[in-house]
């Protein structure tokens, strides 16, 4: 059973092709890299994926069934989380309040239902626990280091048990450390039978976690294949486009 | 499946923050905001007041404070949910004269008819239109706003003249008077006393506690922090951003056409220049007591503290006999002085 497929996947914004005739399948479990130059086609596929609009041309199927997403809440629907690059966090609220916002627990009194905080804070500790992040589920967000931010932005998809998870470069912009725990959960994500598409610059860190590499260039898929048959100077061949198809 | 944390090779769990500080007890939440300090200076400036001028901690000048900080205190907890979202409301001021007239000239039109034979039904249908007419008022602010997105600042100044010309036209500039057979028992809701207090000051402080649960203990309350902190991550996350901007809108204006209801129970009578120019006192309150106007920061407390100081100040000028004039300079001048000290207490504290 395949987890995502797209089908000659089209977008145009205008007169400008984004992406044309993008085929692609991610089985449950899979993580696989997604990589490309700046323009390349990533963010707008990505963006079809997570349901921030639908592809021109082509049909997305997810376990087995075709979807229409028009908007984010759909994706999210049939369990497709984004852990966004610039991450999506409202730094005025704590860890717990980000992980749970839009989804709060509730308790009822009466005709009225309160938030949970005992319940969410909880919850929240345990999923940063899992991620080995030292992270107070009460803090705020303002004041916390980037690879905590990453935590609270990843706890986020942990609560809502997603299927597939997508990646915007989160190893862009923290330490070394987090950069190898951050990987580490990538593992544990995939351990779980949870796929992820890992959309990053940064070769060491796809040819660490993934095992499958897929290459865009100007709009076109021009490679999809295994980890250990391919290597960083191949691939950068590709993004440049010093090698065209592989 | 769902769970990750056995993972093999997973190291022993991370339980004890080694790695992470903690900001002083004195140095975040309450004691660390603008609203803590502007508290201190309340009670400083209370203080210095009661020494300089015996007249301030008479009982009849006490229920005259209350009387008036009650009504601009009220509007500021509605103005402060739409500040919080990032969002501004500078129609309140007319919003407040708009119900008002309404709801006298309601009751002068009911009184006499089949419907005041029924008791009390008169006064309830006046008062239901006044608060119909702000909900309205709110509704299209609030649909503009967030529907078609139109700026909050430019949509609200837009219905703050719209509102006052209505308040004029209707009324061809005469004040309403409130009639009829409850008109008793209208004024001892609005203008009455309980146990000494007068009831507007009860409204403030039971409407202040009930904003206070619905910020920090509901979903809507969330949201609406979530709204001001990053309007965009909400939207992602499933918040209904929409529903939330006109709802602060409604309460925005809700609270304003209260607030003026109250207003003609004090007057006697609602002109058609009630509240004029409020809408400046009512955001300066909130921005005083703490609200920050980029969104995602403020709460009643503030609103009521912002609210408390200007008519203290106001009050103290007064009966130090200085000319009235003076209290618009320094009203203008405490803003900039407290998002002044503010702004100085953030930079010194970031790191």
């Amino acid at each position: 059973m395949s987890l995502l497929v797209l089908q000659d996947i089209g977008k145009e914004f205008g007169a400008i092709r984004a992406l044309s005739h993008v085929n692609l399948t991610i089985k449950p479990g899979e993580v696989v890299g997604l990589m490309g130059d700046n323009g390349a086609g990533k963010s707008t596929l990505v963006k079809i994926i997570a349901g921030n609009f639908p592809p021109s041309h082509g049909r997305v199927l997810f376990e087995d069934r075709e979807v229409h997403f028009t908007k984010p809440v759909d994706a999210r629907g049939v369990g497709i989380e984004v852990v966004y690059q610039d991450l999506a966090l409202a730094d005025n609220l704590t860890a717990a309040a980000n992980v749970f916002l839009g989804r709060e627990l509730k308790r009822k009194v009466g005709p009225f239902s309160f938030l949970d905080h005992a319940a969410m804070n909880q919850r929240t500790g345990e999923l940063f626990r899992e991620l080995k992040s030292e992270t107070r589920p009460d803090d705020v967000v303002r004041v916390m280091s980037g690879g905590q931010r990453q935590a609270v932005a990843i706890a986020r998809t942990r609560l809502a048990r997603a299927k597939l998870i997508l990646m915007d470069e989160p190893t862009a912009a923290i330490s070394v450390r987090q950069v190898a725990e951050v990987l580490d959960l990538i593992r544990r994500l995939r351990d779980a039978g949870i796929a992820v598409i890992l959309i990053s610059h940064r070769m060491p860190d796809v040819f660490s976690v993934c095992e499958r590499v897929v290459v865009m260039r100007r709009g076109n898929k021009v490679a999809d294949k295994p980890i250990n048959q391919s290597s960083p100077e191949e691939v950068t061949a590709l993004i440049t486009g010093a090698k065209e198809a592989a | 499946m769902s769970d990750i944390s056995q993972a093999p090779g997973a190291k022993p769990e991370t339980t004890d923050f080694s790695n992470v500080g903690r900001t002083a007890w004195w140095r975040r939440g309450f004691f660390a905001s603008q609203t803590a300090y502007v508290a201190a200076a309340l009670i400083v400036i209370m203080i210095v007041m009661s020494l300089l001028s015996s007249a301030f901690l008479s009982p009849g000048n006490l229920a005259n404070v209350a009387k008036n900080f009650s009504f601009v205190g009220i509007v500021t907890l509605g103005v402060t949910f739409v500040i919080v979202t990032g969002g501004i409301d500078l129609s309140v001021g007319s919003t407040m004269a708009l119900a008002a007239i309404t709801c006298a000239i309601v009751m002068q039109a009911v009184s006499g008819t089949a419907i005041d034979t029924i008791s009390l039904v008169g006064m309830i249908v006046s008062l239901g239109a006044g608060l119909g007419v702000a909900l309205l008022i709110g509704l299209v602010n609030g649909l503009l706003i967030a529907r078609i997105g139109l700026s909050p600042f430019v949509t609200t100044l837009g219905m703050l003249s719209i509102v006052r010309g209505l308040a004029y036209a209707v009324t061809e500039g005469r004040g309403q008077a409130p009639t009829g057979p409850d008109v008793d028992l209208f004024y001892g809701l609005t203008d009455g006393n309980i146990a000494g207090i007068p009831v507007a000051v009860i409204y403030l402080l039971v409407l202040a506690a009930i904003m206070g649960v619905v910020l920090h203990h509901t979903a809507f309350g969330r949201h609406v922090f979530a709204l001001g902190g990053n309007e965009k991550a909400a939207a992602l996350t499933g918040v209904a951003v929409e529903r939330v901007k006109v709802a602060v809108y409604i309460l925005s204006a809700l609270s304003a056409g209260f607030a003026g209801i109250l207003m003609v129970g004090w007057l006697g009578s609602a002109p058609a220049n009630l509240a004029t120019g409020y809408e400046l006192t009512i955001i300066a309150a909130a921005v005083i007591g703490g609200a920050n106007l980029t969104g995602g920061v403020g709460g009643p407390a503030g609103a009521v503290i912002g609210a408390l100081l200007i008519e203290v100040i106001r009050n103290g000028l007064v009966l130090a006999g200085i000319n009235a004039y003076w209290q618009i300079v320094l009203v203008g001048g405490i803003i900039i002085l407290a998002v002044l000290v503010d702004r100085m207490r953030t930079m010194r504290m970031t790191p």
